[in-house]
This record gives structure tokens, sequence and C-alpha cells, in this order.
């Protein structure tokens, strides 16, 4: 059942996606800066931890989770450490992800060459 | 409006004034890609919970090999393969967040390693990483001055 729900929530995700690049002609860097922020909003709304409640990994691991990640973070902090938290717990919060994105990427970017163009 | 037609004309007719199924196919393919992404997330998510992880630990673990798979199959050239059937399956998923990290960066590669890959990697991350973090940011004031 778990992993029914994840498959339809984060497959509903990524239709809505989809509808708005081919309906709106928004580019996928487009698509992403809106769900990351919307994501964010809505977390900031105690919105999206609903959604992340019915879906699992269905909702954390599209785009907007990570801005989910991001705002819940936020919140966490502000309640632990005030003002200060504000800055810091977002990140807190998604730094694995931030730090694997940015790791593995150099990496895989020197190991591989691209193989599209040939 | 009795015009006559024939066959091949009336063909091409109705081909013009049926809407063309590509937006439903698409969608259909991202949500089933999408889907499958995510519940490859769902099980490595229970895997580590079975490891007697915390949650944060494991919402972090979850995300970090994710993103891992994403940069390594971009790196082999399967993920943007995948790009091209499944869409927006493929590019909402945080593992299109770490292929639009690698493609751009192994793309320009010939530039260097600062201004090429160390540069060009955040052509897509860069912006997302601004708008996300910015924006918990003002959530977390907004929390402060209203919530707390």
């Amino acid at each position: 059942m778990e992993y029914i729900n994840a498959f339809i929530v984060g497959g509903l995700i990524c239709v809505i996606g989809q509808i708005l690049m081919d309906k709106t002609k928004m580019t996928p860097a487009r698509v992403l800066v809106l769900f990351v922020t919307l994501g964010a909003v809505l977390q900031g709304m105690g919105i999206y931890q609903k959604l992340v409640d019915i879906g699992g990994a269905g909702a954390t691991v599209p785009l907007p989770g990570f801005g989910y990640a991001l705002a819940k973070g936020a919140i966490k902090g502000v309640k632990e450490s005030g003002l200060i938290g504000a800055f810091t717990g977002g990140i807190t919060g998604t730094a694995g992800g931030i730090t694997g994105a940015i790791v593995f990427g150099y990496l895989m970017s020197v190991l591989f060459n691209p193989r599209s163009k040939k | 409006m009795k015009t006559k037609m024939s066959p091949n004309e009336y063909e091409k007719f109705i081909k013009d004034k049926v809407p063309k199924p590509k937006l439903f196919t698409n969608c259909l393919k991202a949500f089933v890609v999408g889907g499958l992404i995510c519940d490859i997330g769902q099980f490595i998510n229970n895997s580590l919970e079975g490891m007697k992880l915390n949650p944060e630990q494991v919402a972090a673990g979850t995300a970090i090999i994710l993103v891992f798979l994403g940069a390594f199959f971009t790196g082999l050239g399967i993920y943007d393969k995948l790009g091209k059937f499944a869409g927006a399956g493929s590019i909402v998923p945080i593992t299109g967040f770490s292929n639009s990290i690698v493609s751009p960066a192994m793309e320009f590669k010939r530039e260097g390693y600062v201004f090429g890959v160390g540069a060009r990697m955040f052509t897509i991350a860069g912006p997302v990483l601004v708008y996300g973090i910015s924006t918990s940011v003002v959530i977390g004031i907004i929390h402060l001055l209203f919530f707390k």
C-alpha cells in the first residue's frame, strides 16, 4: 500500500510538471525552481506535511519535497534558536542531499564524458 | 455544409480535427517513470528505517543515495536517454536535480575544472538553491514573527 501511494502521489506531481512544460512552454529549470518554492511555501502553511503523510517518498522525492525539507528545517531552526535558526535550519535539514549532489555531481562530471554527441 | 470529399481528403480533415494525444502520452510516461523513481526512494527509505536510523538520518540517507544514483546514471549516459522518454517524470524527482548538475558540467568540461565543471554544475541547481533556500529563510522569519 505504501508503494502504491508513493507511486500515485509521485507520479501525479510529475504529471503536473509535464503539463506545465507542454502547455506553458516552461523550461525544466523554471519548473524545478517553481516546484522547490511551491513545496517550501506549502510547508510554510503546514499543507505539504499532509501530502508526505499520505504519499511518503512519493511526496519527498520530487523537487517540492526538497522545498518541503528546507521549510521544515527552517521552522524547526526557528523553534530551537530563533532568528539564527531561520538561516541555519533550512540547509541543516537538507545538508545530506545538497552535499551529496555537489560531491557526487562533481565526481561523476570528472569521471565520465558526455556520450550523446558523437 | 455538404461538400464531397475523397477518402484521402476526409482522412486529412479528420486528422486535423482530432487533438494530438501527445500531451496525454507524455503525462502517462511522466506518471509511470516518476512513480517508479519515487518507489525506489520508498524502498531505500524503508531499508534505512530497517537499519534503526532516526527519521532525520533516514531522510538524509535516502536523499544522498538517490542523488548518487541520478549522478551515476547521468555519467553513464542512461539518465538522459530516460529523460527523452519520460520528460518531467525524470526531471522532477531529486534524481533529476543531480542530472541537472552532472549533465552541463560534463558537457563543459573542456572549459576547465573551475569555469567549466565547477561553475556549470549550478546552471540549474544554482537557481533551485537560491529560490529554495531564500524561501525557507522567509518562511522561518514569518514563523518567528507570527507563530512562536
